[in-house]
């Protein structure tokens, strides 16, 4: 029953485009599902070691303007006269790219921070996010700066001789953002149940047990960084093909916000929860849209959050495996577990 | 009791010249001794003598003001306590630690960590090395638990498990770690009799099996009925050491530990 359950989400997911023909709700799950991949890889971040990256969005826009400029071309003149020029690539490895230099920041930021962890974490995260929106808004020869790097080319997929394969339509991307979805649930998925996802587990719970036992703390936690921000950089990657157009507000705090509530609310530490999470906080706008003002519909995403929150501390997806598990027991109400439990 | 030592001991741990100052404290001085493979060594001394912080420098959770700790010949004042673990010297706590939130069977899991064989493709590609790694573990945790006398409580939480059994389980999840040697710090306190008895016995299988063990209890019949030797610290100065029937005859130890000791126990 609960085995089956992602592989019915995934059924339905998958039929979506058949009979949903509306674009502006196309587009919703598009973006939506753009997020679900960010706040996945935050949650590995947070949900299994506990750090917090409030500067996640970082490695978000890292991998779009990594992919941007790869399938863009640039000419920039570095210090001391050295002229790099880069020709435009196949999109896809813009993709790849963007992953691979997410997820070598991931690498640095983890490197540098976790010497000393908690809120010095936090801090170094938020850090070089402003630094790199500094970055992307200033070295205006490279990214345009404000004025945005525009026309960048859609998703294309494929190998010269084995034909290719454009994303161009909005029903096409869908599938490349449910794709990359799956991806980073099977990979998100396996390295949790693994040893790996306990020795993240252990170090959440109990540093000075888990070290004791052999656990190398740095080596997990900068593991957790690299795949976070290397997932991350693929969800801007997708953004910025999708949009065509980046600019440094991809670095926006509030996106790094957006990610955390979606994870908060739909479950730190459960596969699920960032799914859940972002389909409620990415259709609240959509949904209030149609009959509220601007202004009010963030007061109802506001609302809906503090809500969830003091309702359901443990996140929306615990609470419902915890109704389902108090049901099963309450079925099988002389299973020796509950026998040996009760006896003093 | 005090059986013959091996005619050419062979020393696996050896503290030496170690001092620990915390500001103007003196944790430690000088302390100097050895533990032989496959002995039994029992650290004693009143509260504050300097017992939980030796094992804090052994194991690298804590770095001596001077002095070096030896391991099997290797130096073990710079290495990170991981590193210190994978060497095959693993302790166990004074504060009960476990892993609360999960069950009783990952926690073994957890500390079957440096026997998995699995690499990280492994994992992520879902390679069959990464289930046979696994299913070994698994088994492996099973025994564990057998071991130790906790195999019924498997699926339960951890952190809803009695006192007793947490502190065994800290021993299994330490176990698990493939000790060459074991640190055990005050592995029996809150425990009620019957564990303390069970307890004893598991210390005699660890030996058979050829674990050497380093203990700090304060649970004298304990102390005297597994150890071979004792060493006695008293304000972070070792004021004696030897076979336990010259411990407990010694009058400086009795003055400073085994008579205040007695006094306690009457006064609790
Ligand atoms: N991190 C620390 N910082 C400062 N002082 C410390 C620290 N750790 C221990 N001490 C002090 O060092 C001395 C030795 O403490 P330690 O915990 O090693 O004693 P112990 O022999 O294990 O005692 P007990 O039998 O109560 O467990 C005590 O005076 C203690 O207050
Ligand atoms: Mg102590």
């Amino acid at each position: 029953m609960t085995r089956l359950f992602p592989w019915v989400a995934l059924a339905v997911f998958a039929s979506i485009p058949l009979w949903l023909h509306d674009p502006y709700l196309l587009n919703a799950f598009i973006t939506t599902g753009i997020f679900i991949i960010a706040a996945m890889s935050l949650n590995l971040l947070l949900g299994y070691t506990g750090q917090l990256s409030l500067g996640h969005v970082a490695f978000f826009g890292i991998g779009a303007y990594t992919s941007a400029l790869t399938s863009l071309g640039f000419d920039v003149e570095l210090i001391g006269g050295l002229r790099v020029v880069h020709e435009p690539w196949p999109v896809w490895t813009g993709l790849v790219l963007g992953t691979l230099v997410a997820g070598l920041c991931g690498y640095i930021v983890g490197k540098l921070s976790f010497r000393v962890r908690g809120a010095y974490f936090v801090i170094v995260t938020i850090s070089f996010a402003e630094v790199v929106r500094l970055v992307a808004l200033n070295w205006v020869e490279l990214t345009q700066g404000p004025l945005a790097l525009t026309s960048i080319p859609p998703m294309t997929l494929g190998l010269p001789g084995l034909g290719y394969f454009d994303f161009y339509s909005k029903q096409s991307y869908f599938y490349l953002v449910l794709a990359i979805v799956v991806i980073s649930y099977v990979i998100i998925r396996r390295l949790v149940y693994s040893r790996v996802g306990r020795a993240m587990v252990a170090l959440k719970e109990n540093e000075s047990l888990a070290v004791s036992v052999g656990i190398d703390v740095t080596r997990y936690l900068v593991l957790a960084a690299v795949v976070s921000a290397g997932i991350a950089g693929a969800a801007g990657s997708l953004y910025a093909h999708y949009l065509k157009i980046i600019d440094p507000d991809v670095f926006l705090f509030l996106y790094t916000i957006t990610m955390v509530i979606m994870v908060i609310t739909g479950g730190k530490g459960t596969l699920a929860g960032p799914i859940v999470g972002g389909l409620i906080f990415g259709f609240i706008p959509v949904v209030a849209r149609s009959f509220a003002a601007p202004e009010v519909q963030w007061i109802l995403y506001g609302l809906f959050m503090i809500l969830i929150v003091f309702v359901l501390p443990q996140g929306i997806v615990p609470a419902v495996e915890n109704l389902f598990t108090a049901r099963s027991k309450a079925e099988f109400p002389a299973s020796p577990k509950a026998k040996i439990q009760d006896a003093p | 009791m005090n059986a013959a030592q091996p005619i050419a001991a062979r020393p696996a741990l050896s503290i030496e010249h170690i001092a620990v100052h915390f500001g103007g404290l003196v944790a430690i001085a000088d302390m100097n001794f050895v533990v032989n493979e496959g002995e039994v060594v029992s650290l004693i001394g009143p509260n504050g003598a300097g017992k939980t912080t030796a094992f804090n420098i052994i194991t690298g959770f804590l770095r001596p003001s001077q002095g070096e700790v030896r391991y099997r010949g290797t130096p073990l004042t710079h290495l990170k306590p991981h590193q210190v673990a994978e060497l095959g010297l693993v302790r166990t706590f004074q504060r009960t630690s476990v892993f609360q939130s999960v069950s009783v069977f990952e926690n073994v899991m957890i500390g079957l960590h440096r026997r998995g064989r699995s690499r990280l493709w492994d994992t992520l590609l879902a390679l069959p090395r990464e289930r046979e790694s696994e299913n070994d573990l698994r088994a492996k945790a099973h025994e564990i638990l057998e071991f130790v006398g906790i195999e019924r409580r498997a699926n339960e939480l951890a952190g809803s498990l009695a006192y007793g059994e947490q502190r065994l389980l800290g021993v299994a999840l330490a176990l698990a770690a493939e000790p060459s040697m074991l640190l055990l710090d005050e592995p029996v306190s809150g425990m009620n009799a019957t564990e303390t008895a069970r307890f004893m016995q598991l210390l005699g299988r660890l030996r058979k099996l050829g674990v050497t063990i380093l203990l700090v209890e304060h649970d004298m019949p304990m102390v005297m009925g597994v150890s071979d030797r004792i060493v006695v610290l008293n304000y972070g100065r070792i004021i004696a050491e030897g076979p336990p029937a010259a411990i407990q005859g010694n009058p400086e130890v009795i003055r400073a530990y085994l008579g205040q000791g007695a006094r306690k126990r009457a006064g609790d």
